[in-house]
């Protein structure tokens, strides 16, 4: 068995108004070419402008990940030649990137773990190209989209481990709300780093480079494949080359690029348009005061403070949304346990059914609390409550007004109860003399006969006790 | 015959009603077309007249503008065959301002192919020649925004200057020749050479005219980060203001005659010996001069460090010109012989060499030895001045050892004369200082000039201190006969 040491490398675009260092507007369209200004087709005479929005949301990520901040940002230049950068440069950071020597917290089987960070940098994205039979079209909307890349050390061990970390940074940009993180989109993308090395070695292995991975599940296959084909290598006593290697999503295995002999020497230096970007402690601050409480702390507190499970809590936390719900709840002054449990069991299930968000259901925690508080108090039962819920969630009412309106209630009076359990007694005279015979089971069908006078409104704990000391008295 | 004249003459023409903008503009072209033939400064004359409405001093002046600056609509080239049929969709902030200032655009200058090179003979339209003899250049990259100038065809121009390219050809034209602080007038629309050094700047045959031409161009642009913030004053206000007192120092060590006594070079000595006389003359008006001794290997290694690291950055600049998005398709049957074809096609094997260094310099393992160390003396011999701006007011120069030479002269590269006389010049650039070239007198018939650098962002001093030397120095608003074509 070899120790698998992996890396990740991951690109996610940015929100904003506007590209990177352009005016054109950083927005999603089917209709290429029709976000671009002279800046993204590198005109000659065209100058760089940064985009200040951009920037705050790259520092808030670096904060949020616990990444030392320099005092100035510098922004550096990337030099190679491919029809996807109009310049024949990115604008990047080499020297001095937003955020370096940060950590992400992840949870793997219950286990925590640090996963260290590298830095994470500002830079642009690159034109878009389809390929066709014998030529290749360029779409340049995507060209100067603000992108965030973000460098691990090579501190992961396993797939397992590689996507919590991913699920941890996507929650990070989606909690910040500085990216919609969507792979589907090629918003979020992974260049994957793999080396195996023996398990008591002290130098890591020799370590391939897979680019360009555009789904969680992708990353999970091309490293199993990966570690597959590189432990079959060690295992015959041959060797890793270093090299680029394909991920091929037709056939699920990697195929060589180029190896590190034919490595592109990008030639980086200092972006002469663009002077250095001031970070003010102020400034700072301020961000840090705007980054909102992350999953991985939420887990935390719900489980400790409120006791739920770690299953739960992560139910819990996966979407912003549903842990504001539930925090807004609980100030409403529910129960953590019971807000817990309904919403997981009845609204997340309606949401997930008519693939809505957390944001467009109609029931407001408030809402909920109320209807908990009709079932604590005996005023429905439980069983009604859920029905109820499904209703306002489908119907879109307010749970007391069905409540009100189906005349659903609970009878809970005593006097009415009591009113009831005679009735049935006279109503079915053998039974208590069965009862009195030591057939105590009896008290269910009698409970039952009360249950089906009210339509199921009978408060069950009430009707049973009242019935049972009634029946003893006779 | 008015566009030979200054602008303050031209502008009270104009006020007088003795001319129109229109027979500017059509004097300006006529002027234009008429010297072309032999001087070919332009690579395209316009040929329509647009009514103006600005509200300046400059509205209905003509000019010319260097053919590296874009204009919307209008021909843009470089100089270069790589873009030779490029039109641009947007318009230089340079020239915006202008045309928003009510200026006449006359016609685009030719340049050294891209800016690169000192001789205004690399041109994809042909060599220009310097109207005081035809048989020598003119100096460049802004050779025909020199030449036009110094023709009397426009009274200003614009060009732009990253080692000397405007105040060399300034000097062998008998012009005045301005780049301001670096930031003080925006880059954006300038197709870039080596965007650390480039500068825009301007032509004019006065002083006076430079500053006018400036208060219009100066300013903060959002468009380019390095833009200054606005400063809010003229310059034109501050032309009189009194320069007693005012302290100037030179380099001892390239301006000193006895350093050439064992010279042969007569043309270097009358020059040396005109810009000595002149600073004697300076002191009479109330100038301090003196020179200062500067580390000669220092001095030695402006031109070395200059070609490293705009070599460097022109490698890099020039990078998107790849017949991809626009400029001439190659041909090639992958995406990459495609490229390397319309490069290969269109660059000169001079540019082409400066890229090959560039890339060379950028190169990992040279990275420290080459590109980082040429900052590092960059950044010494800006601190040097700057140390010694504590102290003085203003570094002047000759602007170069001599005059225009002869087509075909060969310069010996590891000479003093050259790698500190005729280089030096770069100070401003590396520095970002203003520095202005005027006219200093005559050698064998050809003009010489002096040069004059002062502290950053005190652009309006330095031309108040220009425009009082221009009153001693006898050469204000010389206009070049030329020979017209027959």
């Amino acid at each position: 068995m070899y120790k698998v040491v992996i890396g990740l490398e991951v690109h996610c675009e940015l929100k904003s108004n506007s590209k990177n260092f352009s005016g054109a507007a950083n927005q999603y369209s089917s209709d290429p070419n029709t976000h671009v200004a002279t800046v993204d087709l590198g005109l000659p005479g065209i100058l760089p402008v940064i985009n200040e929005e951009a920037v705050r949301k790259s520092l808030m990520i670096a904060l949020a990940m616990n990444c030392e901040i320099p005092s100035y940002l510098i922004f550096d230049r990337k030099n190679y030649f491919y029809p996807d950068l109009p310049k024949g440069y990115q604008i990047t950071q080499m020297h001095h990137p937003v955020g370096t020597n940060g950590y992400v917290m992840i949870n793997v089987d219950g286990e925590d773990k640090k996963v260290l960070i590298h830095d994470t940098h500002l830079e642009e994205d690159t034109a878009s190209l389809d390929h066709f039979g014998n030529f290749s079209l360029i779409d340049y909307n995507r060209c100067g989209v603000p992108l965030l890349e973000t460098v691990t050390e090579p501190c992961l061990h396993s797939a397992k481990e590689a996507i919590a970390f991913l699920e941890a940074l996507r929650s990070i940009f989606l909690y910040t709300d500085t990216s919609d993180a969507r792979s589907d989109m090629g918003q979020m993308r992974c260049d994957v780093n793999v080396s195996l090395m023996e398990e008591n070695a002290k130098e890591l292995g020799t370590k391939v480079e897979m680019k360009n991975i555009n789904s969680f599940n992708n990353v999970k296959l091309a490293i199993e494949y990966e570690i597959k084909r590189q432990t079959e290598i060690l295992e015959q006593g041959g060797k890793i080359l270093q090299e680029t290697r394909r991920f091929d999503t037709e056939d699920m295995c990697t195929y060589s690029m180029r190896s590190k002999v034919d490595a592109i020497d990008y030639k980086y230096f200092i972006e002469p348009n663009i002077p250095p970007v001031k970070i003010t402690s102020k400034w700072l601050e301020q961000i840090k005061k705007e980054i909102p409480k992350l999953q991985y702390e939420r887990i935390q507190e719900y489980m400790t403070e409120y006791g739920l499970s770690r299953y739960d809590a992560t139910i819990l936390v996966k979407e912003k949304s549903t842990a504001e719900y539930f925090e807004k709840a609980l100030q409403e002054g529910g129960d953590p346990k019971l807000v817990a449990n309904w919403i997981t069991s009845i609204i997340l299930g309606h949401i997930n059914k008519y693939e809505i968000s957390m944001e467009e259901i109609f029931v407001t925690p408030k809402m909920l609390i109320d209807l908990i508080q009709m079932v604590s108090d005996g005023k429905i039962s439980s069983k009604q409550g859920k029905e109820v819920l499904y209703q306002a969630l489908q119907e879109e009412k307010e749970p007391i007004k069905i409540v009100e309106e189906s005349g659903m209630k609970q009878i809970g009076d005593d006097n009415e109860i009591l009113k009831l359990c005679n009735e049935v007694l006279e109503e079915q005279p053998q039974a208590i003399e069965q009862y009195k015979k030591g057939r105590t089971n009896i008290l269910d069908f009698l409970v039952g006969q009360v249950m089906k006078k009210t339509k199921g409104q009978a408060n069950p704990a009430t009707t049973r006790t009242t019935m049972k000391e009634e029946i003893e008295r006779r | 015959m008015y566009v030979d004249k200054s602008i303050d003459e031209i502008r009270t023409s104009l006020d007088n009603q003795e001319v129109t903008g229109k027979q500017l503009f059509k004097e300006a072209i006529d002027k234009a077309k008429e010297m072309q033939p032999i001087y070919n400064s332009f690579v395209t004359i316009l040929d329509e007249y647009q009514q103006t409405k600005g509200k300046t001093v400059l509205n209905e002046i003509p000019y010319a503008l260097k053919d590296n600056f874009s204009t919307k609509n209008i021909l843009t080239t470089g100089s270069s065959n790589i873009l030779k049929n490029y039109v641009p969709v947007y318009d230089a902030t340079a020239y915006r301002k202008l045309k928003e200032a009510g200026a006449v655009l006359v016609g685009k200058t030719v340049l050294d192919e891209l800016a690169m090179g000192g001789t205004g003979t690399t041109a994809h339209t042909g060599i220009v020649r310097n109207p005081w003899d035809k048989t020598r250049l003119i100096g460049g990259s802004s050779a025909g925004s020199a030449a036009a100038v110094a023709l009397g065809i426009v009274p200003f121009a614009l060009g732009s200057d990253t080692g000397d390219s405007i105040r060399k050809p300034a000097s062998f034209g008998g012009v005045v020749g301005f780049k301001p602080t670096y930031g003080r007038i925006s880059r954006y629309g300038l197709f870039a050479f080596a965007s650390s050094l480039d500068h825009v700047g301007t032509f004019t045959r006065n002083v006076k005219d430079t500053a006018y031409v400036v208060d219009v161009l100066k300013g903060q642009d959002e468009k380019d980060m390095t833009t200054l913030p606005d400063d809010s004053i003229s310059y034109v206000d501050m032309l009189e203001n009194e320069i007693k007192g005012k302290k100037l120092f030179y380099i001892k060590e390239a301006c000193d005659i006895e350093n050439y006594s064992d010279s042969s070079d007569e043309e270097l000595l009358e020059t040396l010996k005109n810009f000595h006389d002149k600073l004697d003359q300076l002191r009479k008006i109330g100038f301090e001069i003196e020179g200062v001794s500067i580390d000669k290997n220092l001095l030695n290694a402006i031109y070395p460090a200059y070609m490293t690291i705009s070599c460097a950055e022109a490698t890099s600049n020039n990078a998107n010109l790849t017949g991809i998005q626009f400029g001439p398709r190659g041909e090639g049957k992958s995406i990459n012989d495609i490229m390397f074809d319309a490069r290969t096609k269109g660059f000169s094997e001079l540019i082409k060499r400066r890229f090959i260094l560039g890339s060379y310099i950028l190169q990992k393992e040279n990275q420290e030895k080459l590109f980082l160390n040429a900052g590092r003396i960059r950044r010494m011999i800006v601190d040097k001045i700057n140390e010694l701006f504590q102290t003085y007011d203003g570094m002047i120069m000759p602007t170069s050892g001599g005059i225009a030479p002869k087509f075909g002269d060969k310069t010996d590269q590891l000479s003093d004369r050259y790698l500190i006389l005729e280089n030096h010049m770069a100070i401003g650039n590396f520095g970002g200082f203003p520095s202005i070239t005027i006219p200093s007198g005559f050698v064998n018939h050809m003009p010489i000039g002096i040069n004059l650098t002062g502290r950053v962002k005190e652009d309006g001093e330095v031309l108040n201190m220009a425009y009082k030397m221009e009153e001693i120095l006898g050469m204000k608003n010389i206009v070049a006969k030329g020979e017209k074509h027959v």
